[in-house]
């Protein structure tokens, strides 16, 4: 790829930020250039991202429910999976998924929660919540 | 103190832009191409039996710590290389490191550093970057993806080199012990563009290297199959590991271009400067395979994806980069 072809989109996933590319300049020569994003980055990135936020989304509305526990949704929110959240917090995927219930995740110890919220990186008290509105956007 | 010592740079990607750096301030200036080259960092896998976010992995480089591994190997430095089993001795270690006026590299995982643009933070744990310096409850960071040097929380930090996983970092810390004064690069660059070359055209595994790129264009055919929604997805993946992960441009294959006219130019070696043109066409052929995946997913007309018109394009990069590598066997 050559210099003048490097795309300079200005992709939202970027946040203002560039990376770093190897082009040609028009000798043949190699060098970096600082690109702003190309198109086709920010499609397929925005594409795993609505799809964290549909999961999310459709967590939510079953915590909401009764069907599955805050830390279901927290999961989702936090961008993990079953595998994920089981590995982080260091539970087997069973125990996971049996803390998926209601009933049993109000009845966890202090000390199972404080490793979930480690792993999820949340205060007990949001832990144990879910927020009382979830943004519907386009996830 | 520590920031009128240390000069930050931007890369393209985050292994090989911390190990140029280093060197660089150990007094071998080596590029990021070369460092990538000189560590046999080139690859392909595709591993459909280890999973990330429920996709399978896709590598266009080796494995993480394996361009630090590959230096040591091929051009004789040492690194000195912690982990830790806990959190608060893993910062202690740190900051006393810095106090002792060293720049350390870290792995660390990109969901917990909060300088990272948010639409960028998924649960990669494999995100190396040198920390420089510590002013009061802050660490001096040259993350070599970003253009500017940043700052982050000492708590902050922790967490991100802490977190549990696939490829934990169990906060990794590392940084130079011996740094040879200069190369002999007559001898050693040769070496390890066949034996990178080797890997990409013989690793015995199916899923590795070339054979990997052809494993990957079968199942793309395969995927007509599959719901939609997951069809879609998996290609997009393909392109996010190309493109957004670990970056390079194109998967790595820019890079490998630029280190092997680098090669060329310092042994005079007119077959080098030739394999990086076709290795640069490679790599456009990557982003023709990018673009084709980018049009069948936004595709908003609702027609049905071509996966064959997909998967054939995946086959013919794969044959031009074989031709490269048997090019380079007989450098």
């Amino acid at each position: 790829m050559e210099t003048s072809n490097v795309p300079q989109q200005d992709i939202s996933t970027y946040s203002g930020n560039k990376k770093a590319m190897y082009a040609t300049q028009k000798n043949g020569d190699y060098t970096v250039i600082a690109s702003s994003g190309w198109s086709v980055e920010e499609a397929v990135t925005k594409q795993a991202i609505q799809e964290l936020e549909r999961l999310a989304n459709t967590a939510y509305q079953s915590v909401v429910a009764g069907k599955f526990s805050p830390l279901y949704f927290h999961m989702y929110d936090q961008r993990m999976d079953l595998p994920t959240l089981a590995q982080s917090s260091g539970f087997f995927q069973w125990r996971v998924k049996r803390h998926f219930k209601p009933v049993i995740f109000q009845k966890l110890s202090t000390k199972i929660l404080a490793r979930y919220s480690d792993a999820l990186g949340l205060d007990r008290d949001i832990l144990c919540t879910i927020p009382e509105k979830r943004k519907q956007g386009n996830g | 103190m520590a920031e009128t010592h240390f000069k930050h740079d931007h890369f393209a990607h985050c292994e090989s832009g911390v190990m140029s750096l280093m060197l660089r301030h150990h007094g071998l200036d080596i590029s990021e191409p070369m460092a990538f080259g000189l560590s046999t960092g080139l690859m392909f896998a595709y591993i459909p039996f280890v999973k990330l976010g429920g996709m399978p992995l896709i590598a266009y480089r080796n494995m993480p710590r394996g361009i630090i591994k590959g230096l040591q190997k091929n051009i004789g430095i040492r690194m000195k290389m912690h982990t830790f089993s806990n959190p608060e001795k893993g910062t202690e270690m740190l900051n006393s490191l810095l106090a002792q006026g060293k720049f350390v590299g870290a792995q660390t995982s990109v969901f917990w550093l909060p300088y990272f643009p948010p639409e960028m933070q998924f649960h990669f744990n494999g995100h190396n970057l040198i920390v420089y310096g510590r002013e009061e409850n802050e660490y001096l960071i040259s993350d070599p993806v970003l253009e500017n040097p940043v700052r982050c929380e000492i708590s902050a930090l922790q967490k991100a080199r802490f977190v549990k996983g696939v490829m934990a970092p169990k906060g990794l810390l590392y940084y130079p012990e011996f740094v040879p004064a200069e190369i002999d690069f007559e001898k050693i660059l040769p070496k390890v563009i066949r034996k990178n070359a080797k890997i990409m055209l013989k690793t015995p595994l199916p899923i590795a290297g070339v054979s990997g790129i052809r494993a990957l264009a079968r199942k793309i055919a395969k995927l007509k199959k599959k719901e939609t929604r997951y069809a879609s997805l998996f290609l997009g993946h393909i392109v996010r590991m190309q493109e957004e992960i670990g970056t390079g441009g194109a998967g790595f294959r820019f890079i490998y271009a630029s280190f092997l006219q680098e090669a060329g130019t310092i042994l005079d070696n007119s077959q080098l400067s030739e394999s990086s043109q076709a290795m640069t066409a490679v790599g456009d052929g990557w982003r023709d395979f990018a673009m084709m995946i980018a049009k069948a997913i936004r595709n908003k007309k609702g027609e049905p994806i071509d996966f064959m018109a997909i998967s054939n394009k995946l086959l013919s990069v794969a044959s031009s980069e074989a031709e490269v590598y048997k090019r380079l066997m007989q450098i």
